[in-house]
Order: C-alpha cells, then sequence, then structure tokens
C-alpha cells in the first residue's frame, strides 16, 4: 500500500464512513471584527440590537425545524437552548443598559456582554462546557453578523465539494447538509463532536481532527477522503486515484449487488416466505432498513432514547419518538420494546449491585419504577393509533411479570379513554424470550400475548451461565452449544403449538452460520441490525426449507458445540462448495 | 431575605434541560434570585447565566430569594432540585 506512504496522505480520526473524490472548499469561519466605537445616538443602537434579535431568532428557528427534521428531537434541542437565549430577559436588559450608559456601539457592546460567559464556561474542567462555549460563540456572531445587517453567503457552487474547516459548529452542518457537501474535513473535534454525529447522521464521510487540515488543504485542490480509515489525501497522484477508485468500485459492486435484493422477498427455493425485520438503535438508521428492504422493526430498543436524553424522557418526548418512527415506517411493523435498564446498561440511579446482569433490570425495573413504566405504556399506546404498533417486554422471568404487566396496560388504556385519547385498543402484546425459566413457560404465556421473541444474546448468556464480557471465560459464550440449540427448538415448537407468533432479534440471527438452523427450526421471522437485511436475504433465497428443517433437526442429536461447527462447514460446503467461504464472508 | 444551600442529586447534573427549567419556574415570580456557586453569583432568571454553572452530581449551590414573594419562590425552586429535577 504505497499509495498511503506518501507525503500528501494525512491521517485523522475516521468521524463518519465512507470514501468520496472531489475539490475541497475552504469554510472559514468569518468572525465579525467587532471596533469599539463612541456613539451619540443610542436610541438608534438599541433599535439596530433589538431588530438583530428578531432577525437571529427567525434564522434559527428556520435551523432549528430543519434540524428537527433531520436529526431527531433530542439533537435539535440544541438549537432550542439557543433561541432561549434570545429571549433571555436578564441578557438583552443588561445589552441595551449598557449600550445607554456606556454610549457604545452595539456590536462591541454584545461581544462584551457575551465574551464574559464565555470565559466562564471555558474555566469549567468539564469537557462539554467546552462545546457550550462554542454554541455560545455561534450565536454571538450570529447576531452581530445581524447588526451590520451582513447576509451569509455561500461561495459554494453547484459542484460536489468536500468541505474544509477549523471546526464545525452544529447549525454549519445542517445547514450544509442542504447544499452539496460529499465529506466533512476539520482541523478539531473528536468522534462525539457534533460535526462527526451530524455528519454520521447524514451519511457523509468525514475526518475530523486533523489538526493542520485548513493549511495543507486550498480551495479547489483534489481531495480524497476515506472515513473507513481516517486518511485525507490532497492533490493524489494517478496511483492514489486510481487505488481509491477501484475501491469506489468494489464498495458499489457489493452495493449494487445487495441492492437487487431489495425489492425481492426472503423466499426460500422452495417458496417458505421468511419476513425480515431490522433492530433499530438511532433515528438515522431508519432510512437504511428501509432502502435495505426490511420489512418493518422487530425490535427497537428505547433505553437509546433515555441515554440520549441523559434522563427519563417526558410521556410527550416519549409519544414524539415513537409516532414519528411509527409513521416512517408504516404500514410496516414497529415493535417497540420497554426500557431495558439494567444489567451490562446503565441504570439512571446509583444503585451498586454485586451481580447486575442477575439484578434489577428489565421488566423487573420497569415494575419497581410504575410511574416510569406507565409513562412508555401511555407514549406507546399514544403511538399505536396507525395499527402498526407492537409492544414488547424485555427480561420476564415469571408469569407474575406478565400478569402485572398486564393490569398496567389495561390501567392506562382506561386512563388514555377517560382523557378520550385514541389509540390501538389490540395493539399486540409481546414478551423477549431471554431468560430460561421463560423458555420453559411457553405454554403458559401463550395465553396471554401476541408474540414472543427470542434474545439470544441474554438466553445463551444465563443458559450457560457464561459472562460474555468477562474474557476469562468469554470462549465458553457458544452460540451452536447444543442446549442451545435444542432450546430453541423447544421454543420455537412450544409457540407453534400454541398458535403463537415467534421471532428472534439476537446477534444470531446475523450470523450466516446460523441461519438456516434458524430458519430450519421453523422461525417465520428473523430481526437483525439494518446493514446486515440484504446478506439475510441473500443467504435465505439460496436455501430449500425441507432441506435445511431435515438439517436443523439432525443437529439436535449432536452432543458438542465442535460437532455442530463441522456439520455446518460440512452442509455450505456441499451448497456452495469453495466459494461458500466468499460468498458469505461479507 | 432566603438563604439555602441545595445539593445537586440526579446523575446528569445541572445540565441544558433543569437550566431552562429553573429558569421558568423563575420567572413566574417577582422576587429576585441568585445561584451562588465558587464564588460567582448568577441571577437564576437567566438562561445563559444558569447555563455557565457546571454542577455536576453531589454539588452543593446556595440559593438567595429576596422579594415580596420570597417564599412561595424559594419554596417552587428548592421543590424542584429536591425532586432531582424530576430525573430519579
Amino acid at each position: 500500500m504505497t499509495e498511503l506512504k506518501k507525503d500528501n496522505v494525512h491521517r485523522g480520526i475516521p468521524a463518519a464512513p465512507g470514501i468520496r473524490i472531489a475539490k475541497a472548499f475552504l469554510f472559514r469561519k468569518e468572525v465579525e471584527k467587532v471596533i469599539e466605537e463612541n456613539i451619540t445616538n443610542t436610541d438608534k443602537a438599541i433599535d439596530n440590537f433589538e431588530e438583530a434579535i428578531v432577525k437571529s431568532k427567525a434564522e434559527l428557528a428556520k435551523v432549528f425545524s430543519l434540524a428537527v427534521d433531520k436529526l431527531g428531537v433530542k439533537r435539535a434541542a440544541l438549537f432550542e437552548a439557543q433561541i432561549m437565549i434570545l429571549d433571555d430577559p436578564i441578557l438583552i436588559q443588561t445589552i441595551k443598559s449598557r449600550i445607554e450608559k456606556e454610549k457604545k456601539n452595539s456590536e462591541f457592546i454584545v461581544n462584551s456582554e457575551f465574551s464574559k460567559y464565555q470565559d466562564l464556561m471555558s474555566m469549567s474542567k468539564e469537557p462539554y462546557m467546552k462545546e457550550r462555549s462554542h454554541d455560545i460563540e455561534d450565536i454571538k456572531n450570529r447576531i452581530i453578523r445581524n447588526i451590520k445587517k451582513k447576509k451569509w453567503k455561500s461561495r459554494i457552487t453547484e459542484n460536489e465539494i468536500i468541505l474544509v474547516s477549523n471546526s464545525l459548529t452544529p447549525a454549519d452542518t445542517v445547514l450544509f447538509s442542504r447544499l452539496k457537501v460529499t465529506g466533512y474535513v476539520t482541523n478539531f473535534g473528536g468522534l462525539t463532536s457534533h460535526a462527526a454525529i451530524v455528519a454520521r447522521s447524514l451519511n457523509v464521510p468525514a475526518v475530523v481532527g486533523l489538526h493542520e487540515a485548513t493549511e495543507n488543504i486550498s480551495d479547489d485542490d483534489l481531495v480524497i477522503i476515506d472515513g473507513f480509515n481516517g486518511i485525507v489525501i490532497v492533490n493524489p497522484d494517478n496511483e492514489q486515484i486510481d487505488f481509491y477508485k477501484r475501491k469506489l468500485e468494489k464498495l458499489s459492486q457489493v452495493d449494487i449487488e445487495l441492492a437487487k435484493l431489495k425489492d425481492l422477498p426472503a423466499t426460500t427455493l422452495d417458496g417458505k416466505k421468511i419476513d425480515i425485520f431490522a433492530n433499530l438503535d438511532m433515528t438515522e438508521e431508519l432510512e437504511l432498513i428501509i432502502q435495505n428492504g426490511g420489512e418493518g422493526i422487530g425490535l427497537m430498543r428505547t433505553e437509546q432514547i433515555f441515554q440520549e436524553y441523559d434522563s427519563f424522557p417526558s410521556e410527550e418526548e416519549q409519544t414524539t419518538v415513537y409516532s414519528n418512527y411509527a409513521q416512517k415506517i408504516y404500514p410496516f411493523p414497529l415493535t417497540i420494546r420497554a426500557f431495558d435498564i439494567g444489567g451490562d446498561k446503565v441504570l439512571p440511579v446509583d444503585v451498586r449491585e454485586p451481580n447486575p446482569m442477575l439484578g434489577w433490570r428489565g421488566i423487573r425495573f420497569l415494575i419497581d419504577n410504575k410511574n416510569l413504566f406507565k409513562s412508555q405504556i401511555k407514549a406507546v399506546l399514544k403511538a399505536s393509533i396507525h395499527k402498526n404498533v407492537k409492544f414488547m417486554i424485555p427480561m420476564v422471568a415469571s408469569y407474575r411479570e406478565l400478569k402485572v404487566t398486564i393490569d398496567l396496560i389495561t390501567e392506562c388504556k382506561n386512563e388514555l379513554n377517560k382523557d378520550g385519547i385514541n389509540f390501538d385498543n389490540h395493539m399486540e402484546l409481546g414478551i423477549m424470550i431471554e431468560v430460561p425459566s421463560a423458555a420453559l413457560m411457553i405454554k403458559d404465556f401463550a395465553d396471554e400475548v401476541d408474540f414472543f421473541s427470542i434474545g439470544t444474546n441474554d438466553l445463551i448468556q444465563y443458559m450457560l451461565a457464561v459472562d460474555r464480557g468477562n474474557d476469562i471465560v468469554a470462549n465458553q459464550y457458544q452460540e451452536f452449544h447444543p442446549a442451545i440449540i435444542r432450546t430453541l427448538s423447544y421454543i420455537i415448537n412450544e409457540a407453534k403449538k400454541y398458535k403463537t407468533k415467534v421471532t428472534l432479534c439476537g446477534e444470531m440471527a446475523a450470523n450466516y452460520m446460523a441461519i438456516p438452523i434458524l430458519i430450519g427450526l421453523g422461525l417465520d421471522s428473523i430481526s437483525v441490525s439494518g446493514s446486515v437485511i440484504p446478506h439475510a436475504k441473500q443467504i435465505i433465497r439460496a436455501l430449500n426449507y425441507s432441506e435445511i428443517s431435515k438439517f436443523a433437526l439432525s443437529l439436535l442429536e449432536l452432543r458438542t458445540e465442535k460437532e455442530i461447527h463441522e456439520k455446518i462447514d460440512i452442509f455450505y460446503f456441499e451448497k456452495f462448495g469453495e466459494s461458500s467461504k466468499e460468498f458469505y464472508s461479507n | 431575605m432566603i438563604e439555602k444551600n441545595v445539593e445537586i442529586i440526579n446523575k446528569a447534573g445541572l445540565h441544558t434541560r433543569p437550566a431552562a427549567t429553573i429558569v421558568k419556574i423563575a420567572s413566574q415570580f417577582e422576587s429576585d434570585f441568585y445561584i451562588m456557586k465558587d464564588g460567582f453569583s448568577i441571577n437564576g432568571k437567566s438562561i445563559i447565566g444558569v447555563m455557565t454553572l457546571a454542577a455536576a452530581k453531589g454539588s452543593v449551590i446556595k440559593l438567595t430569594f429576596e422579594g415580596e414573594d420570597e417564599v412561595k419562590m424559594s419554596d417552587a425552586i428548592i421543590d424542584y432540585f429536591n425532586r432531582g429535577f424530576d430525573e430519579l
């Protein structure tokens, strides 16, 4: 790879994946120069200031609504805080009275007053205060620019460009997304900087933290940005261009191959249709899921929202989020899983448990925090008006937990009815099967629920008594342990016997070795991450159901994981020959 | 004048959302309201001011209320702090 050892290769932090070759555009943040002037007409200066505030509010409102669209409510909240600052009575009043008393131009007073707060923020040791100080800088510059009645002028043409800048504010990144920016390169910022998050959300490659990007790159330089590896090449030579063009071609070939599968169903050669659902963690994934032909969301993890908000979101906030997803995925189903807090995930209250995986988590935590649980149930119900929402309970270990949950749902429904709020009265309820005790009580649970979803990650962990996060024993976490295969078979058979739908949403569903087994054992659907959908379809479309069901049955006789592994290898080899490894190693 | 020390008890501390809520509550009252931390005194009715306070869980800050409705105001604000900004 001599291509990557030349002087024009710069390395930074890979912040958003993808490769692009385009001309550079240097975005120099126009920092408004502020000159101290003595004035006589203070009334006019105050008028100017007030107009600038109104103008800035209008601009930010626009950015805010664009951001809500593109990034979702939580991340847009940042702009809302900026709008609140423009309404700060103390700040506005202080600025006005200082203009009057000190008889100085308004931009000078604005600059001096805002800087006081920025200095305070910069003194803090908390890293987020530095970021906050940048946000304040952004709003200060906006007001000053509006006092000078200047417009932000874009020099950006219609051509695709790679944007190079010192740093980017969230507002910049959102606005640029409307232009033809195909990549971001910045001097500063890390993986969690606003620019990086927004770039990932918008699916634009980004390399940040290059330190001297703005010095090494000039306007109209040809630039290669490799967001997978954090590489930026300035004015590449022919070898480098060829190297990356080949990479791009390969990427697009894989995309084309898999894109062909988008509208094709995951049907086996002998005609058994498998529903492919997707697991969803972030808003931004939704587009990819739809693009890849996902037929709904089989698992939406809601504890992520809780983490984004740094606190429990209110019922209204949750309603907004869930309704938004339900609408976007419509007419496909959205399966919302109740907060699975605890275990290896963060607990929002300070409780130290000696063994959190066996502690206060999932449904146990929710039942002990009824108000929180009810706020979520109600928000999910409110989002169910189009009849495409399902609700799923994690970590159920006993019949009593399910009964308490059902009583709470009934209670919530009654309260919503009383308030005249609409919801889907027949919203499907399901439970995760991830605790061994629940796996043995499918028959009883089937009386109460509409569907089961097998969570293999925890089920395997609990069945084999292995903590997969513990290096010493992690190799004993065996997805293909005979007891696991037999248990899966038992769960699926019992569910079918008692006429309850069953699906699987653990990582196992994304393992190409496991797919023939899972489908062979009788699953009618699986839920995988969005990027895996095309691969899963590709495999299923090459299988014969009658063949793999026999194959899966034969595995139930085996005694060790090694034997099972060998049998799968032979199966793949017989089916796909030498190409089997390559075929499925994507 | 009412003076009271309060402790930040929620996990995330005094982040933007509680800052905004404190300002909103304070604005409903006439009295003056100041927050003291690390030697700085911040007007509690100013969002940009409250946003400069980096108050993590466990830190103690001093609140002062002065004016006609200082009792009602301090009750409302102190209650909001004691509720851990509704994030417990």
